[in-house]
């Protein structure tokens, strides 16, 4: 089996380094993948599940029985004792004793040390987690303001820096160069250095506790516009003379000729706005102050103050924002590293 | 679907009369104003107008947020963040929350970007060579760089908390369990830990493509030649990727300057001042706290600002001799 996993083609054998080279990175997927699973399991796990100290990794549940006359009763194996080996549940505690049932026979209460019992468990994943996000809280409404602002900012962010990137591809025209670099330019102006101006623009606008707050100021990309005008300048002009040719109009030229076959660009940029806005939190943080414009970052930056308690919902939550993100990466996994490690962006 | 289409259709198709109406006025490339300006309006908005209100704001003080109704107090804000009786010392310091900041910035980065840049090469030599499932290790580490920075915080705060799964692997093996979170220096040491977690896929990715751009023959003719491994690092790939090198050293040193996020949710700054950074310091003075300076927030942008204007210098050099 080793040899044959061994096998390279064109070298016969293993040297060290092949060893060291597989075992770094066995222990870096450990390292890397290793807590998002952990996170994905607890997610699973019932709020005592989640409070067991040792923690388990499979989302383990103590049993509950329904007794006649007495409700929902935790079942418990005996471990020492007359009754040893038996399955019963408890109906109360006293002091360092505990009164059982057999669920079989009801009406004999059963009393037992505290210490000669061990709760019986059994696997189940705690689904009502993730239920209870839309019942317990208004997570619907979180989701749909993430949800609307990624889709409606990726759209206009795909639109905006398309127009400017044909322009500044395919016209010749005094200040064409200038503008280019001014927008590069903006390379230099990360929004952690525009905080607080931004917000008096927002609130100027009346844009703050708007989704519209967060999409507006992100439209206009540096990145968006450098990518999709290296990749214009790439389609012959030929193409663009034809169409002029046949009484197009340049909008027309633009938007059936251009933006189709900027696809594979347009691609790429889009998988970048999606991940920046559904990641983004600091700039909403600024600018959505009221709970119900929340997005999910935020809700679960608030959350994680509030309800320490409660980390079920909190993993539950963590768990729904890493989902898409995750999904689209499992599908699109070669796009997205080809178009990191060649535009050199994130 | 095809609704959605048909939508979209109608809608691209509206700016058709009066882009016409535009192209009959303007000769011969001026159109290409007209396609560039929406993109420009927002970045003269959003980016542009908010860097001279920042100077407007730094120059100011008060904590009314209309700029009209701000008096102008010259440098005094500057003034008052770099106000220090010995500058090494954040608690003889006016704000010492600031220089707090600068000072744990300072010794974030360079933890950070060291250790962030040697795993990154570490990884990214690794999966160059011949690796059975090379995609799949591709793709592990870098999965986490997709990952929203307030989900990485609470990963590794549901990881390192009293009674998470880290301290029960401590006392597994017989040690004593550990508030990770609430010691300044594992606090610290976590921060970094998780920054370079979050990050440094992107940074292998890059190095990976500067490591597969060095022609085969090269490496062949080293191996005819029988150059043992170490040299062959030393005379042939080193030189060979150091330009991409020196881009991820840049733009990961720009980054961890701007550190706040992850760290935020993970530590909220603490504790005490432990894990507060420059960034945390904007966002605590201008919209956290309850008295908001807007005026030492700007000021403190624009401290932060000519630090990342040098090192974007230094990177469009380097970009431009690479």
């Amino acid at each position: 089996m080793v040899r044959f996993l061994t096998r390279t083609r064109g070298h016969a054998a293993w040297d060290w380094t092949d060893w060291a080279a597989h075992l770094y990175l066995v222990l870096g997927v450990l390292v890397m993948f290793g807590p998002v699973l952990w996170l994905g399991m607890s997610s699973l796990k019932s709020e005592s599940g989640i409070q067991a100290f040792p923690p388990t990794f499979l989302p383990y549940e103590q049993v509950s029985v329904d007794v006649e006359g007495r409700g929902k009763l935790k079942l418990y194996r005996v471990t020492a004792g007359e009754f040893a080996g038996r399955e019963l549940g408890e109906v109360r505690r006293m002091g360092l004793q505990v009164q059982l049932v057999d669920p079989a026979a009801p009406a004999t209460l059963i009393r037992v040390a505290v210490g000669d019992r061990e709760p019986v468990m059994h696997l189940r994943a705690a689904w009502d987690n993730f239920t209870g996000l839309f019942s317990q809280f208004p997570f619907f409404r979180y989701l749909w303001n993430s949800v609307f602002i990624t889709a409606v900012a990726t759209v206009l962010t795909l639109l905006v820096n398309s127009m400017a990137a044909f322009a500044l591809s395919k016209y010749r025209f005094a200040g064409r160069d200038p503008v280019f670099l001014l927008m590069l330019a903006t390379l230099m102006i990360p929004p952690t250095i525009v905080l607080v101006p931004n917000y008096l623009i927002a609130s100027q606008l009346g844009l703050t506790n708007s989704p519209w707050g967060v999409i507006w100021p992100a439209v206009a990309t540096p990145t968006g516009v450098f990518l999709l005008r290296q990749y214009m300048l790439t389609l012959p002009d030929e193409l663009i003379e034809a169409a002029r040719m046949d009484n197009a109009s340049e909008w027309r030229i633009y938007w059936r000729i251009v933006l189709p076959l900027s696809a594979p660009a347009l691609a790429v940029l889009a998988i970048f706005s999606v991940m920046w806005r559904w990641n983004e939190f600091l700039w909403p943080m600024v600018v959505l102050s009221r709970s119900e414009s929340f997005t999910l970052p935020l809700a679960l930056n608030a959350f994680q103050g509030e309800l320490t308690t409660q980390w079920n919902y909190l993993l539950a939550m963590t768990v729904v924002t890493l989902l898409p993100v995750t999904v689209i990466f499992a599908f699109l996994q070669k796009h997205i590293t080809q178009g990191i490690a060649s535009a050199g962006v994130k | 679907m095809k609704l959605l289409a048909a939508l979209f259709a109608f809608l691209m198709n509206l700016p058709e009369r009066p882009m016409r109406w535009a192209q009959g006025r303007l000769a011969g490339g001026r159109l290409g104003w007209v396609f560039v300006a929406p993109n420009l309006a927002v970045f003269a908005v959003f980016t542009f107008l908010p860097i001279a209100i920042d100077f407007h704001y730094a120059l100011s003080g008060g904590t009314n947020l209309l700029p009209a109704e701000r008096p102008f107090v010259g440098g005094e804000n500057f003034a008052t963040l770099l106000d220090c009786v010995d500058h090494f010392d954040p608690n003889t310091c006016r704000r010492d929350l600031f220089w707090h900041g600068v000072w744990n910035t300072m010794r974030f980065v360079g933890f950070q970007v060291g250790l962030m840049l040697g795993f990154s090469l570490l990884t990214a030599i690794v999966l160059n060579r011949k690796i059975i499932g090379r995609g799949f290790f591709r793709a592990m580490f870098f999965y986490p760089v997709l990952l929203s920075p307030v989900v990485v915080g609470l990963i590794w705060k549901w990881i390192l908390q009293r009674e998470g799964v880290l301290n029960a692997g401590m006392m597994g093996v017989g040690a004593a369990p550990v508030n990770w979170l609430l010691d300044a220096n594992w606090a610290f040491f976590w921060s970094v830990f998780v920054s370079i977690w979050a990050h440094m896929g992107f940074y292998t990715l890059i190095l990976l493509a500067g490591l597969q751009a060095i022609p085969a023959e090269i490496n062949e003719a080293a191996a005819m030649d029988a150059t043992p491994p170490w040299r062959h690092f030393r005379r042939i790939t080193w030189p060979l990727m150091l330009p991409s090198v020196l881009v991820v050293l840049v733009l990961g040193l720009i980054r961890a300057v701007q550190m706040f996020d992850e760290i935020y949710v993970l530590t909220g700054g603490g504790p005490g001042t432990a894990t507060t950074f420059i960034v945390q310091y904007i966002y605590k003075t201008g919209f956290a706290d309850q008295v908001r300076q807007y005026g030492l927030a700007a000021a403190a942008s624009l401290l932060l600002a000519g630090v990342l204007l040098v090192l974007t210098m230094i990177q469009l050099r380097g970009m431009r001799r690479g």
